[in-house]
């Protein structure tokens, strides 16, 4: 496996200066606080990787501060965070797009929120609602046409759970008042109605949305945790980050649900409304992706005495630490059943890494995602043999970085909102055998014959959550990096060979 | 034809800029001139005396009905008033809802495309009490109002207003090609009203373009929705109009760029005027009264 490998850093902090010194001054001086190189720290050599064991490296950089105007950052805006992210995988709400048409239609199904169910039915986590703002709704206020969308929707859409109200930056700028329609309508039609203050000229990446997004479920969802029909058991957890992408919650419950946990509400992935409104009453609340979700963690564990916990389901060194972390809080009988499930699922590992590992040995990898994979999908990087060279965030916070210090190995290069000036040279100077990032950066990436796969969306595949998902993730790896494609990377007439011959 | 003029009401609230405006176009319009009126106020009373009719249908509220302002034609909107002025008025939101800035550049957009500007010698502008968003500074902005005048008193609050609306002009003056064209000071009949005015257009770099007086008549034919030009045209007061609008026709390309003053001047000249009181002033008069009532106490 992994444990051993060392980044060149001296070559990094090199990078860096020859980076930084295509700036302006003034700018140079702003970015530099977000770039570093992971800094050994004195620990054990054979400390456990991971939030568990102790820090490795010192990787705190500058973040969650503004970018600056002009340079091609991946950042979204905080209807991002809170549509995108958090609300929009509720399946059986339907969540408005509030104001201009293009906020829903250009964030339209981008986040591969898997689930089950019905579209248009009982389902609608696929359909973009819109109450596509006009001139006048602008002018006289859109609280009259809020009222008319959510009549419409109760209308065509009777099944549904509830209806969230997604702000677009026009309802902070002319001040609708939406919680006073949502207040009134969710009366009358008798569903929840949650409204959220996303507008995207919020904060300074989605990030704040995530924050807010919590807050609305806090003062709009949890209230009615009491009435919850939900009976309430021993073993019973909450998964809380995990949106399903690709079905990577589903990958996620079946392991805690074969090592004896019941899983009361998935948040929010594939989830209901009613599962999120039932969620206090969970022992357990495991927080999957950190950034996003922590704000309803802390609140929950203030409020109703949950605790909460941190896990890792990339990887299977990662796997195995998180549920005999889980198992732990329940006591011997489910660390008995988490061994059992270890060790059931050991064989398929073991032949995961026996076919790709050798294919995969050594490759170094660059990675630049957000919310808590920078750090997360590096183990199951390593359990491939595979070396993590660079990593970083698009709206992390300073605990993020810290977080990170549990997992990075000396010398691996650290970005924060990293510029797309800034990603290109270190690619280009690092020339990893892979990049994991988004879309923007995929054909960029390619073009320079280096191969990619999209980590936002695990690039159409997935799960990569779970044993399950660590199968497809290898393999997926291994058909970007091993595809022979690159091998033709060359234009033939360039090396001077037959072709050449034959054309002249 | 000579070149389009457009100038723009601006001042306090309650001031009587519409009052003001409207009079002093209904002598414009005797002079000859063909006069378009753009109302900028959700209120919408900028052109009831000249239509002798209660509020006219907004552009905005029509466009609200018939879907959006594409549906409207330039004839729904324009109604013709006293001697062929030419009424629109923007309108906008009730008080507390939505955007009425983005009402005023909304409208004054569908003015422009539909040509309702053609074939008039002056559009004038009426806008609300203060430049409170960018949507009331539209019509200060580039190749819309080339002079400004602000109706004011000798009020503090309307000095106050009337150093602040400069603010707004000198900020568009230096990219556009707006003006201050004068101060209006339409008479409170407050202590030293008229040299106060003189003297605030004075530090702000323009000129006091007309006093006009305070008379009762003004109030009688408002309440009769007509202008004085209209209810009572051998007035005196009806003359103050003419004059103050041959002053402003004389006055086209004659705008100046303000220089506006900081608050602490603008307090020092109230107190060089003796409206405003120094605070030793003010604890020697409280001091007075209180022993004129401590005398007055029977024993």
């Amino acid at each position: 496996m992994s444990d051993s490998y060392q980044n060149d850093g001296k070559a990094h902090e090199q990078y860096i200066t020859e980076v930084l010194a295509q700036y302006p001054d003034k700018f140079a001086k702003r970015r530099k606080k977000h770039l570093s190189v992971a800094k050994a720290v004195e620990a054990a050599p054979d400390a456990p990787v991971g939030e568990e064991g102790p820090l490795l490296t010192e990787c705190e950089v500058k973040s969650n501060i503004k970018s600056i105007p002009g340079v091609m950052t991946i950042r979204g805006c905080a209807y991002a965070g809170s549509k995108g992210v958090v609300w929009g995988p509720v399946k059986d709400m339907v969540h408005i797009s509030h104001g201009p048409v293009g906020c829903g239609q250009y964030s339209w199904s981008q986040r591969r929120n898997y689930y089950v169910g019905t579209t248009g039915i009982d389902a609608f986590g696929t359909m973009q609602v819109t109450s596509d703002f006009q001139e006048k709704d602008i002018v006289f206020g859109g609280d009259k046409k809020l009222d008319k969308v959510i009549d419409e929707i109760e209308t065509m859409f009777p099944l549904s759970g509830g209806i969230s109200v997604q702000s677009e930056c026009p309802i902070g700028l002319i001040g609708d008042d939406i919680e006073a329609v949502s207040r009134r309508k969710g009366k009358e039609i008798g569903k929840t109605i949650v409204p959220v203050r996303c507008e995207g000229f919020r904060g300074v990446s989605q990030s704040l949305g995530h924050h807010i997004a919590n807050d609305a479920i806090r003062d709009w969802v949890l209230d009615k945790s009491a009435e919850a029909e939900w009976e309430a058991g021993p073993y019973d957890v909450n998964i809380v980050g995990d949106y399903n992408i690709g079905g990577d919650a589903w990958a996620s419950r079946r392991l805690l649900e074969e090592m004896g946990l019941r899983i009361c509400g998935n948040w929010s992935g594939d989830a209901t409304l009613a599962e999120m409104e039932r969620a206090p009453k969970a022992k357990l609340n495991l927080i999957h992706c950190y950034r996003s979700m922590n704000y309803i963690c802390r609140h929950m564990e203030e409020k109703y005495g949950i605790p909460w916990m941190e896990y890792n389901f990339f990887g299977p060194s990662q796997i195995a630490a998180s549920l005999r972390k889980i198992a732990r809080h329940f006591g011997p009988e489910i660390e008995q059943k988490a061994e059992e499930v270890i060790a059931r699922y050991k064989p398929l590992v073991d032949g995961i890494i026996e076919k790709y590992g050798p294919r995969l040995k050594g490759k170094k990898v660059m990675l630049y995602v957000g919310g808590l994979r920078p750090r997360h999908v590096m183990t199951a990087y390593e359990d491939l043999g595979m070396e993590i060279a660079g990593t970083g965030y698009e709206f992390a916070h300073n605990d993020d970085y810290q977080r990170t210090g549990h997992y990075a190995k000396p010398g691996t290069l650290i970005y924060d909102d990293v510029t797309g000036y800034e990603l290109e040279k270190f690619v280009e100077k690092i020339r990893p055998d892979l990049v994991g990032s988004g879309i923007k950066e995929k054909y960029p990436v390619q073009k320079m014959g280096i191969p990619f796969r999209q980590m936002h969306s695990w690039d159409y595949s997935g799960p990569y959550h779970g044993y399950d998902g660590f199968a497809i993730f290898a393999r997926d790896m291994d058909l970007a990096i091993n595809n022979p494609v690159w091998d033709l990377f060359d234009a033939p007439w360039t090396d001077g060979g037959e072709l050449l011959a034959a054309a002249e | 034809m000579a070149a389009l003029r457009q100038i723009a009401f601006y001042g306090k609230g309650g001031i009587g800029k519409s009052t003001t405006s409207q009079n002093t176009l209904a002598a414009l319009v005797e002079m000859g001139q063909k006069i378009l009126i753009v109302g900028c106020d959700p209120k919408a009373d900028s052109t009831r005396l000249i239509l002798n009719a209660k509020a006219q249908d907004t552009v905005l509220h029509l466009a609200a009905e018939h879907g959006s302002v594409e549906d409207l034609e330039l004839e729904d909107v324009l109604k013709v008033g006293y001697k062929g002025i030419k009424c629109v008025e923007s309108g906008g939101p009730e008080p507390g809802v939505g955007c009425a800035g983005r009402g005023v550049i909304t409208s004054i957009n569908f003015l422009e495309e539909n040509g309702a500007y053609e074939d008039v010698d002056y559009v004038s502008y009426d806008v609300l009490g203060d430049v409170v968003c960018g949507g009331f500074a539209m019509p200060i902005r580039e190749n819309k109002a080339q002079e400004i005048y602000i109706v004011m008193s000798g009020e503090m609050m309307a000095l106050y207003a009337a150093n602040n609306i400069s603010r707004g002009i000198l900020k568009y003056a230096n990219t556009g090609g707006v003006r201050l064209g004068g101060l209006i000071c339409n008479s409170r009949q407050t202590d030293r009203e008229l040299d106060l005015a003189e003297a605030l257009a004075k530090r702000i770099n323009t000129k006091l373009i007309h006093f006009v007086p305070r008379d009762n008549i003004v109030q009688h034919a408002e309440l009769r929705k007509m202008t004085v030009i209209q209810y009572a045209p051998d007035s005196a007061q009806a003359d103050e109009y003419r004059q103050l609008a041959n002053k402003i026709h004389e006055n086209g390309g004659k705008g100046t760029i303000p220089t506006p003053i900081s608050m602490e001047e603008l307090e020092d000249m109230l107190l060089a005027y003796g409206i405003m009181k120094t605070d030793e002033q003010m604890i020697a008069e409280l001091a007075a009264k209180e022993a004129a009532r401590q005398s007055a106490v029977p024993a």
